[in-house]
């Protein structure tokens, strides 16, 4: 792959970059800065690259990096007020005996769904609206594949808590696609 | 007996470590018992192929 064809194809993939670093940072200013980062650092290795699929495997990597060095960074900053945590989640799921306040249904064929741009729409959304310190710590698991102890070190949490958050974004997650696709939302 | 609220934080804590045998067997039990909490343990499922398939996708 020549210079000029990994140009257009990073600039072809910065909206793409560019989203997956909001969702995470929340913050449009580092999200940019985050992309601009990684797609520096991709044009200065533009030798290695056989072909397009590897170039692009590579980009994301790089700015996984990032994303976990901005995250990293502002560990040292205030601790986010307690309505962050999304701890009413669980209260509006159960009820006050541990039941579900709506015991959850069938999905139809959420499979099927996986092939559908308009479900990756509503996905995104409700990733977006999990509450920031279960979305952070979720997106970290999911997206960036880190292991529970490894996202506690980052973050400077106990692991306990880790699980509570995972746990929280996960119930968040599945109350926002349920309501917003599966139950008659497509 | 779990509820429904301990059985789902067991069954989302299942992604991320190993449950003990004592836990696993409580969750058996109510899964068993349990038709809303068998669902969520599939749409658990779901979740996280849906994010590995949102990934690929990005990549």
């Amino acid at each position: 792959m020549d210079a000029g064809e990994l140009q257009s194809l990073l600039a072809g993939m910065r909206p793409q970059l560019l989203r997956f670093a909001r969702l995470q940072l929340r913050v449009d200013a580092a999200a940019e800065d985050a992309v601009q980062a990684a797609l520096l650092a991709a044009l200065e290795g533009a030798a290695g690259f056989a072909g397009a699929a590897s170039a692009r495997t590579w980009v994301f990597s790089i700015l996984k990096n990032k994303i976990i060095d901005e995250m990293r960074r502002r560990r040292r900053e205030p601790e986010v007020p307690a309505e962050e945590s999304g701890e009413a989640v669980e209260e509006l799921l159960f009820r006050a005996d541990g039941h579900w306040a709506v015991p959850p249904s069938a999905w139809a064929d959420p499979e099927a769904s996986l092939e559908q741009r308009q479900f990756w729409a509503v996905f995104e959304a409700c990733l977006d609206r999990l509450a920031p310190k279960p979305g952070r710590v979720f997106m970290m698991r999911e997206f960036l594949g880190l292991e529970t102890e490894e996202i506690c070190k980052e973050l400077g949490i106990s692991t306990s808590n880790c699980w509570v958050l995972l746990h929280r974004a996960r119930l968040g997650l599945r109350e926002c696609l349920s309501l917003g696709w599966f139950e008659g939302g497509r | 007996m779990l509820n429904c609220r301990q059985a789902a934080e067991l069954m989302s804590q299942r992604q991320d470590r190993r449950l003990t045998r004592w836990e696993r067997f409580g969750l058996r039990l109510h899964l068993w018992v349990c038709h809303g909490c068998r669902q969520f343990e599939q749409q658990l499922a779901f979740l996280r192929a849906a994010c590995g398939a949102w990934m690929r996708h990005k990549e």
